[in-house]
């Protein structure tokens, strides 16, 4: 008989694991909106709105690296289109955002601002439904799953790999960056949208609304980690992990690795679309930059600082680059990008396991055993592609999965 | 049909007469005597002498133009100094110059010097003299210029400055009262290719009320045809123009992928700063450009040239760096290369914002590559592009030289095919790869050095390229020439016609949308290596 699905899920986290979320979630459920909500301004515990919104950023940006990690840590696939699916989640959101607006706007008009700049004389038809709550819940998760799921389709079924993907998922983006630019496609053009009012009648800007919204991220976030972890250690993600290490080897025992990918491809997608629609009230703009081929990348690059293979790992990174992104371009905003590159190559060159994998090394050096435990956390068949190559483990463990379809 | 002898020898001597005459005659005193009378017939009277020519006719408009020419006692007369001669043959006459009264010299009497300019300047010796002074006249014609068309017509030996002239007396002709002279107007104005001469015939074709503007029914036929000879001349004109933008993109694009194909098929690695190595070409030429201006002046329009080695040098240099400091160390993990060389591309964009400034810089076309050739109104082929097609198709023969015919090309060829056994029988696959990556950053400058003659150089000149320039390598098969040629080209000309259809934006969405269903039918690209290596 098979455990239970919820037992499943708790044994895959670590008990450490547990009570780390535990921690996190006392601060991010009550310390902070208390903090914030609850204390006056003058209490010196109290947070500033800049602080919880930058803060509410930051875990909608662990969120996207969590899902990055998912699909380039555990399935071996660098997307350099996860912008995309994340200003796909933010506009569908967006869209709900402007219409609650209402009359508020400049032009006191039942349509959006820029729509009665353009002279349009009502929604287009993919507006329909943006009103309702439900439905834009619906669509934030539906729109770039559909998208990433008709995408991943086309690439996986010709086996489109490596590099390829990576560059491709890149034009993808850039496209509908380009795409969004334009005004007649009916999403704000170069500006995008902003000016938010309310959200379900609540104002945007108050307190507890802030507070709510960065709980939730919060919550999305440990849902993320929590989901991530059950997925790659159950069946389905050692799989993913032996198509990762030896696609064509997994292919040949009668697995088919299109099914695992894209599922995973989709997942991640909607993820970041999660994130994304929760991104945008906090920060109260949304506009086609976000689409932008450098902001996708950056996506990779706090996955490769954290650590791949480690959903720990994406956190930490994301929250380290996002943290000194704000420091830099406080202080000296001109040398941010040298930073930014320098890492890049830093972190590839010299820490290829990230932060976490430095961490690991530091403990394991003291112990000065040859085989070190590992980390509580970590899952011990999280490794980088590169270190993975030519593995003979993986053989090894493929018996334990046979039993599932292909 | 009879014509009496007669008159055909005094038609002829009439003609001839005419053709002669200017060139020898002084001018006589009648003339002149419009000069004397009200303004419109001064104005005619200018005209006219521009018609007649000759050396006297010059001698008058000079002093018209220099406000010497005016009026005494209904005689034409130019005021030399203290002195006064007569106008007609410069013989002097016993006048005051303050007796005489001076012609003012309005915009009206300034347009109607310049048509007298015009005409006589038909008749220079210089061929672009002629040209523009046949332009200038057929902008404004009237009846009175016929003759002179006529006249030029029969002496014209060019055949543009002729197309002019015809032209220009066929649209005078279309308002005669002659509807035969109308029909043969209306025939020639068929060999044009100008929008206005098709506006000038439509206009025929219309109705006031139920009266044709044009009465005879033949001459509405012919107008109609010849519409429809200078819309599919107009539509030709216009195919051939896209087509060659659609060139001269592709070029730009094979110079772009050349390189990034050569580092791609050795290394496996997307150099994702390949972008920047077209900046760093840019900004070579733009020093080499700054170095002739200070010390070379004279030769400015030579720093192109010179520009050639900078831009190669400068571009390999920063990707030997590259090659040895990061990609080297990252062999065998290619997605980590991926972000290195972006990580290195950030860094040289805002090493060349600190550089040179956040601004793009300056770069002039040389006089040779100004200007462009004219196919139809409108439809331009302009030098720069031509010149940058001509420049690709060398750069891509000196590539195909040194893989096909020298021993690092052999070795860069092996590598590509089969690392590993290539190493085996003593290929020094390391300086192989330093060399290849040189060559194919360098060939990215000789890009940059090309996309500066037609597009702004800034320090995020590059980045919009390597996506495109990958695509051409993905489509055309790694490690292969022949279809990174036909790829760059292809890619042009769709992108460019899919503009003139839908716009940029829905024709690169398009373009890309072609590739990602290409790259279904045909994973390896146009040209696919045959072979066990081609499964990697």
């Amino acid at each position: 008989m098979r455990t239970p699905l919820t037992l499943r899920i708790l044994h895959s986290t670590p008990r450490a694991g547990w009570i780390a979320l535990a921690v996190f979630a006392a601060i991010t459920w009550i310390a902070v909106p208390v903090a914030h909500a609850v204390l006056a301004e003058a209490h010196p515990l109290h947070l500033s709105a800049y602080s919880v919104s930058l803060l509410g950023k930051i875990l909608c940006y662990m969120v996207v690296a969590v899902a990055m990690d998912l699909i380039w840590g555990y399935a071996g696939i660098l997307s350099l289109g996860h912008g995309l699916f994340f200003a796909l989640g933010g506009y569908a959101f967006g869209m709900y955002l402007m219409r609650q607006i209402g009359r508020d706007g400049s032009y006191q008009s039942d349509l959006p601002d820029f729509m009665v700049f353009l002279d349009w004389k009502e929604l287009p038809w993919y507006w329909a439904g943006s009103d309702s709550f439900l439905g834009t819940l619906l669509l934030v998760g539906a729109v770039p799953g559909l998208v990433a799921f008709a995408f991943g389709w086309f690439a996986f079924r010709s086996r489109i790999k490596g590099v390829y993907f990576s560059i491709i998922t890149q034009a993808l983006t850039y496209a509908a960056m380009l795409l969004f630019f334009r005004n007649e496609t009916g999403f704000g053009g170069n500006n995008g949208f902003t000016d938010f009012k309310r959200i379900l009648g609540y104002s945007i800007t108050s307190p507890e609304m802030r507070a709510t919204l960065f709980a939730l991220s919060a919550a999305l976030l440990m849902a993320c980690l929590v989901l991530g972890r059950y997925l790659v250690t159950s069946r389905f993600g050692r799989v993913l992990a032996a198509i990762r290490d030896a696609e064509s080897r997994v292919m040949f025992i009668g697995y088919n690795p299109l099914h695992y990918k894209l599922f995973m491809w989709t997942l991640s997608a909607v993820l970041c679309g999660l994130a994304g629609a929760l991104y945008v009230p906090q920060v109260g703009i949304i506009n086609p930059s976000e689409m932008s081929p450098a902001n996708s990348i950056e996506i990779a690059v706090w996955v490769a600082v954290g650590g791949r293979g480690t959903l720990v790992g994406a956190v930490l990174g994301a929250g380290i680059v996002n943290l000194a992104k704000s420091w830099f371009t406080m202080s000296f905003p001109e040398y941010w990008p040298f930073f930014l590159g320098f890492l890049f190559i830093a972190v590839t060159l010299y820490l290829p396991d990230g932060v976490v994998g430095l961490w690991r090394r530091l403990r394991a050096r003291p112990a000065a055993a040859p085989d070190a435990p590992p980390v509580p956390t970590v899952h011990r068949d999280a490794r980088p592609v590169s270190a993975a190559r030519s593995s003979a483990k993986d053989p090894a463990e493929l018996p334990a999965v046979k039993g599932a379809e292909a | 049909m009879r014509l009496p002898l007669p008159r055909l020898l005094c038609a002829c001597a009439l003609v001839l007469a005419f053709l002669v005459a200017p060139a020898r005659a002084a001018l006589d005193e009648a003339s002149l005597a419009g000069l004397a009378g009200d303004f419109q017939s001064r104005l005619d009277t200018i005209e006219a002498l521009g018609v007649a020519g000759g050396e006297d006719a010059r001698r008058v408009l000079d002093a018209l133009e220099a406000g010497a020419l005016g009026v005494a006692g209904g005689r034409a007369v130019i005021v030399q100094g203290e002195s006064v001669v007569a106008a007609a043959n410069g013989e002097a006459l016993a006048l005051a110059a303050s007796a005489v009264e001076t012609l003012t010299v309005n915009n009206r009497v300034r347009r109607a010097l310049g048509t007298a300019r015009a005409a006589l300047a038909l008749a220079s010796a210089d061929r672009g003299e002629r040209l523009a002074a046949a332009r200038t006249l057929a902008d404004n014609a009237g009846q009175s210029l016929l003759p002179l068309f006529e006249r030029a017509l029969a002496n014209e030996a060019d055949d543009e400055i002729r197309g002019v002239l015809a032209r220009a007396a066929a649209r005078v002709n279309l308002s005669s009262a002659d509807p035969a002279q109308r029909l043969k107007a209306a025939r020639a104005l068929g060999e044009s290719s100008d929008p206005a001469v098709k506006a000038l015939l439509a206009a025929l074709l219309e109705k006031q009320g139920d009266v044709w503007v044009e009465p005879n029914g033949e001459v509405r036929a012919a107008a109609d045809m010849a519409i429809h000879a200078i819309d599919r001349r107009i539509a030709t004109a216009e195919t051939v123009g896209t087509l060659f933008s659609g060139l001269s993109l592709g070029s730009i694009l094979l110079l772009a992928a050349l390189g990034l194909a050569i580092t791609y098929g050795v290394m496996g690695v997307i150099n994702m700063a390949h972008g920047e190595l077209l900046m760093v070409g840019a900004y070579a030429t733009f020093l080499v450009q700054g170095l002739f201006r200070s010390y070379l002046p004279a030769y400015v329009d030579w720093y192109v040239a010179a520009a050639i080695p900078a831009a190669f040098l400068a571009a390999a240099l920063v990707g030997v760096a590259m090659e040895r400091l990061v990609l080297r160390h990252l062999y065998g993990r290619p997605l980590e290369s991926l972000l290195a060389t972006w990580g290195l591309s950030l860094v040289l964009i805002q090493g060349a914002r600190v550089v040179f400034g956040p601004q793009n810089v300056e770069l002039a076309n040389p006089a040779w590559m100004s200007g462009g050739i004219e196919l139809a109104a409108g439809v331009v082929l302009p030098w720069n592009r031509i010149v940058i097609v001509g420049f690709a198709v060398f750069v891509l023969l000196l590539i195909w030289l040194m893989m096909q015919k020298t021993r690092l090309g052999m070795f860069v060829r092996a590598v590509t095919q089969n690392r590993a056994m290539a190493g085996c029988v003593g290929v020094p696959t390391a300086r192989v790869d330093t060399l290849a990556f040189a060559i194919g950053s360098g060939v990215a400058g000789l890009g940059g050095l090309a996309l500066s003659q037609i597009a702004n150089v800034g320090p995020a000149m590059g980045s919009g390229y390597i996506v495109d320039a990958f695509m051409v390598v993905v489509l055309g098969g790694v490690g292969q020439l022949a279809g990174a040629v036909w790829a760059a080209l292809g890619l042009g000309i769709v992108a460019k016609f899919l503009e003139g259809w839908a716009g940029a934006v829905i024709a690169k969405i398009l373009v890309l949308v072609f590739i990602i269903v290409f790259i279904q039918k045909r994973p390896q690209g146009i040209f696919a290596l045959k072979g066990r290596f081609a499964d990697s």
